[in-house]
């Protein structure tokens, strides 16, 4: 392994929560500005997080605290084996253990808030995960590897070739990302029959390791959306990744929230029109 | 510095209000008052909640859910009274049911009075409860400390 591939892994420990931070600010004055208001500090992800950590952390059960370490820990293995430039669907098997924990932590509390928030998580996570591993899949039709450092240096027409799955998983970003239409389990916006889902039970230094988790699953999807673009070199292809990403929050601030039975049916519809059809065609086009 | 004055979460209850306040209350929210841009949000969950905010006065029913939220917001905390029912009971102070103000029931740190009480004199009362708040998140720092010895 290159000195260069090891630098850029351990830079995602580093920055990977800081550039996360970034985006969820951009994110929340994005929204404000949408709704016609001022809007937050960029910076206000941070002074949350640090407040958290002022706060008393209520503890429900000692077990939410292992399970939330155990998100954190397996969110950082899945950015460092893609910011590696390691397999590919290794680091989405990572990121999905990681998804669980999470799921076990909120199951681990007792609010029935929270237990309705994890099912719904679980759900969720059945809606997205065919999708995402069509992701990989795709890449390895195209490029004959799974590694990320050969994706990145792929061939130039890989997200032409690959349009469908680009689309298919711009529609899982934005369950995975908790914005509306599918926001059901948790987001960052109170809700009316659910409080706050996952994290209801979660607070002081407890919701800070959620919250720094988030920042760097921010991070670790906006790898994956540049991952299509790679070849192009950044100059050309972050930008883009950058404004696909932020398209989310205009989808977030025009959309209700979807009941999980319609979730499931659009997100495994799009998973198949877009992402199967075009795994299918593939052979055709390259 | 206090990162609790940069970010701090409201609860919002409106315990036997006539919703007057509580529309007051969420006009703070809106575009022309605007209160995120101070990181203030209004969470609907007790255990994220730096500032209870509650309307209204108290009587037996609304008695048990305001000890509740109180006792589930983990430390430090600060409560604000808004309006005068939260006051002291306001013109229900001699129905048969009401207690009178919030304060017979929690510990009130800020009074902000009005009927109903106006926008700028809520955020005039939560900036003032950031100050209070601040000063309960030192001492807490120093409790913490002295435990840990």
């Amino acid at each position: 392994m290159k000195p260069y591939a090891w630098s850029l892994g351990f830079a995602f420990i580093l920055l990977g929560p800081v550039v996360g931070a970034l985006l969820a600010g951009i994110d929340r004055r994005l929204t404000a500005r949408m709704q016609a208001r001022k809007g937050p500090p960029i910076l206000q992800p941070v002074y949350d997080v640090l407040k958290l950590f002022e706060k008393d952390t209520l503890v429900v059960t000692p077990l939410q605290t292992l399970y939330l370490w155990g998100f954190l820990f397996f969110m950082v293995v899945s950015g460092f084996i893609l910011f590696l430039g390691s397999d590919l669907l290794l680091s989405l098997f990572a990121l999905t253990v990681s998804g669980i924990f999470l799921c076990l932590a909120a199951y681990a509390t007792n609010s029935p808030f929270s237990n309705i928030g994890s099912s719904r998580e679980l759900m969720l996570m059945m809606a997205y995960e065919p999708m995402l591993i069509l992701v990989p899949l795709g890449f390895f039709l195209v490029t004959d590897s799974f590694r990320v450092s050969d994706i990145v240096s792929g061939s130039p027409w890989q997200v032409i070739q690959l349009a469908g799955i680009l689309i298919g998983f711009l529609f899982m970003l934005t369950i995975k990302l908790r914005k509306s239409p599918f926001d059901l389990s948790s987001s960052h916006h109170g809700h009316q029959e659910l409080v706050k889902g996952i994290t209801t039970d979660l607070s002081g230094s407890d919701l800070a390791i959620v919250e720094i988790g988030h920042w760097y699953e921010n991070s670790i999807l906006l790898g994956w959306l540049y991952l299509f673009f790679a070849p192009w070199g950044p100059w050309i292809a972050l930008p883009i990744t950058v404004v696909l990403f932020f398209a989310e929050v205009l989808v977030d601030n025009t959309n209700a929230r979807l009941t999980w039975s319609s979730t499931l049916k659009a997100s495994w519809l799009v998973t198949v029109v877009f992402g199967v059809t075009n795994l299918a065609l593939l052979p055709f086009i390259s | 510095m206090s990162f609790l004055k940069k970010s701090p979460w409201v609860l919002h209850y409106a315990a036997t209000s006539c919703n007057g306040c509580d529309i007051e209350l969420l006009a703070c929210l809106t575009p022309l008052y605007d209160v995120e841009r101070f990181g203030i949000v209004n969470t609907g969950n007790p255990k994220h909640a730096d500032i209870f905010l509650v309307t209204g006065s108290v009587n037996e029913e609304s008695r048990k859910v305001v000890e509740n939220l109180y006792a589930q917001m983990p430390d430090p905390k600060v409560v604000v009274a808004i309006g005068a029912c939260a006051l002291s009971g306001g013109i229900f102070k001699d129905a048969y049911n009401v207690y009178g103000g919030i304060d017979k029931v929690i510990p009130v740190d800020v009074y902000v009075p009005g009927c109903a009480a106006r926008p700028e004199s809520i955020i005039d009362g939560v900036v003032q409860a950031l100050d209070i708040l601040e000063q309960r998140a030192k001492d807490r720092k120093r409790q913490r400390k002295m435990v840990a010895v």
